[in-house]
């Protein structure tokens, strides 16, 4: 019961969002209209993958220190956790997209630096999948890992910024924080941002239980399989 | 390696060659950095999958892995920069020089060379220690690549229009700083790769 109350706070805070988002005031600005409520989702999203990612680069940097298997359970997981949220920011991005730019895949360089950025971490799945040996995969991995974080903080966040590019705090357009945030939308947003990453971390938290309980299994079934 | 180069490029010459006027600055361009890519993937994956085992136990005893990792780079960057630089007088002599401004081009090619070889070697590493390698290479290393090469793209481009060089410095830094960022974290994490 000690562990319970971040998943009480995560499924408060996921609830109060999915309806103060729908039904709550928002600012009413010219072309974003109404879906400025996605700022909850997809915005929120986005930073809670970031969040994600950079837990799982701690993670594989705690494994190269201890080389104990359980941080690199963890890191593996909540990269996968991250790359979902990737996939589910690019698609209620382009939901987004589809109204307010009238493209559901325009050709913007944080879009196209996103697209990267996951296949970036596909190949990490795949770099995983093709070792046998249990140490030897979590060490490389583990490098690839840090490596492929570092590369996509400046894919992501910087050069969009330095281009032209439709999303908000790029090429000269001012940052989120500037214009168009009122009280309205923050006091949802940051619960938002809040109860998404919990959200991530309960998914990760629980492929690692079931990984854990997996390993269990197979050295019992090990143990007891050895030849009298 | 610089056959390889050169025939791509002459390849490349040909199939363009019915309409050489259709050749525009930004296509002239987009062909060089891609061919050099291409080149330096596939220069690059051989630094580690080509030694023996044995070779690999005698370097492992002789020196540590920082002053592996760091040779292998300035090696490859060598190898880049010569490649890069040999391929480009080539390419500029069957298709056209088109740059503008020779001096930044250099630069950019200079940085790039540095760069694509630092990310590569470090890849290069990582690949070879799973059994299929050369897929897997590749697949590794394009998305990591993809940042560098967009930057070099538009720096080069700058170069060709002839712009001043003020306008690059942007592109110049970002480069620069990935670069350096790519060098520190090889040098950080290659101890780990070398023990395994």
């Amino acid at each position: 019961m000690k562990k319970l109350w971040w998943k009480i706070l995560c499924i408060a805070l996921l609830f109060y969002v999915v309806f103060m988002g729908l039904m709550g005031p928002v600012p009413h600005l010219p072309i974003l209209n109404e879906s400025i409520r996605n700022t909850y989702f997809h915005v929120a999203l986005w930073l809670a993958m970031t969040t994600l990612l950079f837990a799982s680069m701690v993670y594989s940097l705690m494994y190269l220190r201890s080389s104990n298997l359980k941080h690199d359970d963890v890191a593996s997981e909540l990269a996968k956790s991250g790359l979902f949220y990737g996939i589910l920011g690019c698609l209620s991005g382009s939901v987004w997209a589809n109204f307010t730019w009238g493209d559901p895949w325009p050709n913007d360089p944080k879009l196209n630096g996103a697209a990267v950025g996951i296949l970036i971490y596909l190949a990490y799945l795949l770099l995983r999948s093709s070792f046998e040996d249990e140490q030897r995969r979590a060490r490389i991995a583990s490098v690839y890992n840090i490596f492929a974080f570092a590369v996509f903080v400046p894919l992501i966040y910087i050069l969009p910024r330095l281009t032209d590019s439709l999303h908000p705090g790029s090429g000269g357009n001012s940052t989120f924080g500037s214009y168009d945030m009122n009280n309205d939308l923050r006091m949802v947003f940051y619960p938002a941002i809040i109860g998404w990453i919990l959200l991530g971390l309960w998914f990760a938290e629980l492929r690692v239980r079931i990984k854990r309980i997996n390993r269990l299994r197979e050295e019992e079934f090990i143990q007891t399989s050895k030849p009298l | 390696m610089l056959l390889y180069v050169v025939s791509t490029v002459f390849v490349c010459y040909l199939s363009f060659s019915l309409r050489r006027n259709q050749l525009t600055p930004i296509v002239w361009n987009t062909l060089f950095w891609i061919i050099i890519l291409f080149a330096a993937v596939n220069a690059i994956a051989k630094s580690f999958s080509q030694e023996r085992h044995g070779r690999l136990i005698y370097y492992y005893n002789l020196c540590s892995p920082q002053a592996i990792i760091m040779s292998k780079i300035i090696y490859n960057s060598f190898v880049m920069l010569f490649l890069a630089g040999v391929g480009f007088v080539f390419y500029a002599f069957v298709m056209g020089n088109q740059v503008g401004d020779m001096g930044l081009y250099a630069i950019c090619i200079a940085l790039s060379a540095i760069g694509f070889a630092s990310v590569l070697t470090l890849i290069a590493g990582i690949a070879s220690k799973a059994d299929n390698s050369a897929t897997l290479m590749a697949v590794l290393s394009f998305p990591i690549i993809l940042p560098m090469l967009l930057m070099t793209i538009r720096l080069a481009k700058n170069a060709m229009d002839g712009l001043d060089w003020s306008v690059s410095n942007d592109e110049i830094i970002t480069l620069l700083s990935i670069d350096l960022i790519v060098i520190t974290l090889s040098y950080l994490l290659f101890p780990y790769l070398w023990r395994s």
